[in-house]
């Protein structure tokens, strides 16, 4: 620790503020829309309704947890077909890395939550604080009333957001009429209450205090995004070619002298993550292409072609460099994306089939293992078992219960009720579980395997089951 | 780090380097400081950990040595927590309780929540009470009775059951049902030779029936016919209530073997089961007979 250097040294940085300036454009035109789409689709969605009938929630999007059951328009899960999410999320995983491979970081400019409610926050920042000129300004003044309120109005309207936004993620998970008028008459559970504290916090603190900082320093994405793209995919990309040397202008240059870039600072100043895309592609970048917007707006302005920052490949930059023109091939047609719309294609195709086969009867036997078998007096052999009759229907359903491949086997069922095997109730959305014996002769076999069968009475459904039937102790 | 280590600075980013490189020094790590949010979020978590270490049991406070170790300010404690969950199932299983204490066998046999809760209560009263002698599935072993099969001493109806838990069989309780399996052969009440053929005379019941067994071992059948039948009945089928087994079925409580036979003759049996009113409680018991019931051998 001798070392004279060591008090130079910073072990923790402090973050460096960033102040964007709002921008015009075609990109940022997009990504208004993107957003609104978005935020309209999150908060409405769980307010729309769906008729099921009467045994069924009438919401549309509904993820019912005590129930175990989960709601999306005409699709119904249940436990066992988590696999169905299983599916979106290999979709949705290679969705992103399709898109990346073509178009490089374009989920985290447009389309990320984090993105779209920071850009949400940005605007409440902007219509209180000013643009980035008055919003530096604000920051150096000393406290005043004006910097007060403008400081207050900015967050008090955040947190709200952040409010209504995580108001809006528990109507996902319970009807969201009955919690609303919950939540009017003060009813809520502390559950529902605690969530949307701590939904509240974290939209808040996510969207208005870190920002950037969750896309640099938090997002694993970011840390693999490399490993997506290659010299084909669309990047943001400054043109050094066309912009170096840069400098400011002065009136006795040509621009057939210089470069195109006049280092107006614009393209760092409406940043969002506060890079300098002259610098190359770098890791806070999220290609939100707010630097092409407004340097296609200075461009415009000094009657020069647009796209001296722009969306392009590192390919098309070499082969432009090297002026071999005709040599370019589309981007999108290689390997990678290939591969990536064949996986797309056969997960779709597996996921359509799953839902399109879905059957409404389930028929589940499990033998029982203690005692694997009992002999009765007459010499004969019991073995006893579950059946479950799953009915994913909205209505209550009657069953027959048979079985295929033993001979002089006798059924019966044990439990409560006055209920018989040609006879099973299964109430609507349920699973009924009937405790069923089989009696039968010594098979000559230690185990015997043969079926239950279930038909449903007045119906079409019909399901069997491979069960066993062991008739000595093994 | 030693004094003659010089700080080497990244040519590219202009940024201090650690000194660890790989690939031959085509790779270096930069020597960034780190974010210093992040050393907030070590800070709070830190207080967080300290105030969690004093609050739970983890950190010995004076007073605070309790059953299951100690107890952090908060007073927590497992045993606590456990009293506090049984509390909550009391109050679940009050719903069920006070109709099921009313309903008969009958209606609790009717009703899919009462014998629900019956089978779910009893079968943990099962395991805990019952599995040491008759197994955690009620199979039962040699001398313990499989209580899955049709084979019912003293009766396989839910009263009976009931009545067989309570009082047990043998057992100190005055209200016990009672029989003995004499010792004809260690009480010289038979000659060696009658129980040899009255062995060899019970094992054909049970394989042929009666008339093919009384064909075949005339001594034996005499010797069954003056001693036997005043408890396993004229036709050997028993007589429940002497609690005398049936000779003629498949179904041996102590084994089915010559030399088992030959020794439950010889020796005589009686095994115990203990009575079980002084211990559990009537709502518990009726659910154990309930369940017993259930295994698939009630009457």
């Amino acid at each position: 620790m001798a070392d004279s250097s060591s008090e130079d040294i910073q072990f923790f940085a402090k973050r460096e503020k960033i102040y964007p300036r709002a921008v015009k454009g075609r990109f940022r035109t997009l990504k208004w829309s993107i957003l609104t789409i978005c935020l309209a689709i999150y908060y409405l969605a769980p307010f729309l309704r769906w008729d099921r009938g009467d045994n069924a929630p009438g919401q549309a999007i509904l993820i019912d947890l005590p129930a175990r059951r989960a709601y999306f328009f005409f699709i119904e899960i249940w436990p066992q077909e988590v696999y169905i999410l299983t599916g979106v999320l290999i979709l949705a995983a290679v969705t992103l890395f399709f898109a990346t491979a073509l178009f490089g970081r374009v989920w985290c400019g447009y389309f990320c939550f984090q993105t779209v409610w920071t850009d949400l926050f940005m605007l409440v920042e902007r219509l209180f604080q000013g643009d980035r000129n008055a919003r530096i300004k604000l920051d150096q003044e000393k406290w005043s009333f004006n910097r007060l309120w403008r400081k207050a109005a900015t967050h008090i309207v955040w947190v709200l957001i952040g409010l209504v936004t995580a108001g809006t993620f528990v109507f996902y998970f319970t009807d969201a009429p009955t919690l609303w008028g919950q939540l009017i008459h003060g009813q809520a559970s502390t559950t529902v209450l605690g969530f949307m504290a701590g939904l509240t916090f974290s939209t808040y603190l996510m969207a208005g205090i870190a920002r950037e900082q969750v896309c640099t320093f938090m997002c694993p994405y970011a840390r693999f995004q490399s490993a997506m793209f290659d010299e084909d995919s669309l990047i943001i990309t400054y043109d050094p070619d066309r912009g170096e040397p840069r400098g400011k202008k002065t009136k006795d240059q040509n621009w057939e002298d210089r470069g195109h870039c006049i280092d107006c600072e614009r393209c760092v100043q409406v940043c969002p993550t506060g890079i300098d895309i002259r610098d190359g592609l770098q890791i806070q970048c999220i290609a939100c292409g707010l630097c092409v917007d407004a340097c296609d707006d200075v461009m415009d302005k000094l009657g020069l072609p647009r796209g001296l920052v722009r969306y392009d490949t590192e390919r098309h930059m070499k082969l432009k460099r090297e002026g071999r023109h005709d040599e370019m091939l589309s981007h999108l047609a290689r390997p990678r994306t290939y591969w990536y719309m064949l996986i797309l294609a056969f997960v779709s195709a597996v996921m359509i089939y799953a839902l399109a086969s879905r059957v409404t009867t389930e028929l589940h036997v499990l033998h029982d293992r203690n005692p694997l078998l009992v002999q009765l007096s007459d010499g004969s052999i019991r073995n006893g078992y579950n059946v479950k009759i799953l009915n994913k229907t909205h209505y209550d359903r009657h069953f027959v219960l048979t079985q295929n491949g033993l001979e002089n086997a006798e059924l019966s069922l044990k439990g409560a009720g006055m209920r018989h095997l040609d006879d099973l109730l299964v109430p609507a959305d349920t699973v009924g579980n009937f405790k069923v014996f089989v009696t039968a002769p010594k098979q000559g076999v230690a185990q015997k395997d043969f079926q239950f069968i279930i038909d449903e009475v007045d119906g079409e459904a019909h399901d069997l089951y491979e069960s066993v039937f062991i008739s000595e102790k093994p | 780090m030693t004094a003659n280590d010089k700080k080497k600075i990244d040519e590219t980013s202009g940024v201090e380097t650690t000194g660890h490189s790989w690939d031959n020094g085509s790779l270096e790590e930069l020597n960034n400081p780190a974010p210093r949010w992040w050393v907030w979020v070590y800070i709070l978590c830190t207080i967080w950990a300290i105030g969690y270490w004093v609050i739970y049991p983890a950190w010995p406070v004076p007073g605070g040595q309790e059953r299951g170790g100690t107890v952090g300010s908060a007073g927590y404690n497992q045993y606590k927590e456990l009293e506090k969950s049984q509390e909550a199932i009391a109050v679940r299983q009050a719903a069920y309780l006070e109709d099921f204490q009313k309903a008969s066998y009958d209606q609790i046999m009717a009703n899919d929540e009462l014998y629900a809760f019956a089978v779910a209560g009893g079968k943990a009263a099962f395991k805990d009470n019952c599995a040491t002698c008759h197994g955690s599935g009620g199979s039962g072993g040699p001398g313990f009775p499989n209580l899955n099969d049709d084979d019912w001493l003293w009766g396989g109806a839910i009263e009976d059951i009931e009545q067989t838990i309570k009082y047990g069989i043998r057992s100190e309780h005055d209200e016990t049902r009672y029989n003995m399996m004499s010792a004809f052969g260690k009480d010289e009440i038979l000659e060696p030779e009658d129980i040899e053929n009255v062995v060899t005379y019970v094992m054909a019941l049970s394989e042929g029936g009666m008339e093919a067994a009384n064909a075949k071992y005339p001594a034996g059948a005499e010797v069954f016919a003056d001693n036997c039948t005043a408890c396993h009945g004229e036709d050997a089928k028993g007589l429940r209530e002497m609690g005398a087994p049936n000779l003629t079925d498949s179904i041996w409580l102590y084994g089915g073997d010559k030399d088992t036979i030959h020794e439950t003759v010889y020796g005589g049996r009686s095994g115990v089961m203990q009575a079980w009113v002084d211990r559990l409680d009537e709502n518990t018991i009726r659910q154990l007979a309930v369940y017993v019931h259930s295994l698939g051998g009630g009457e």
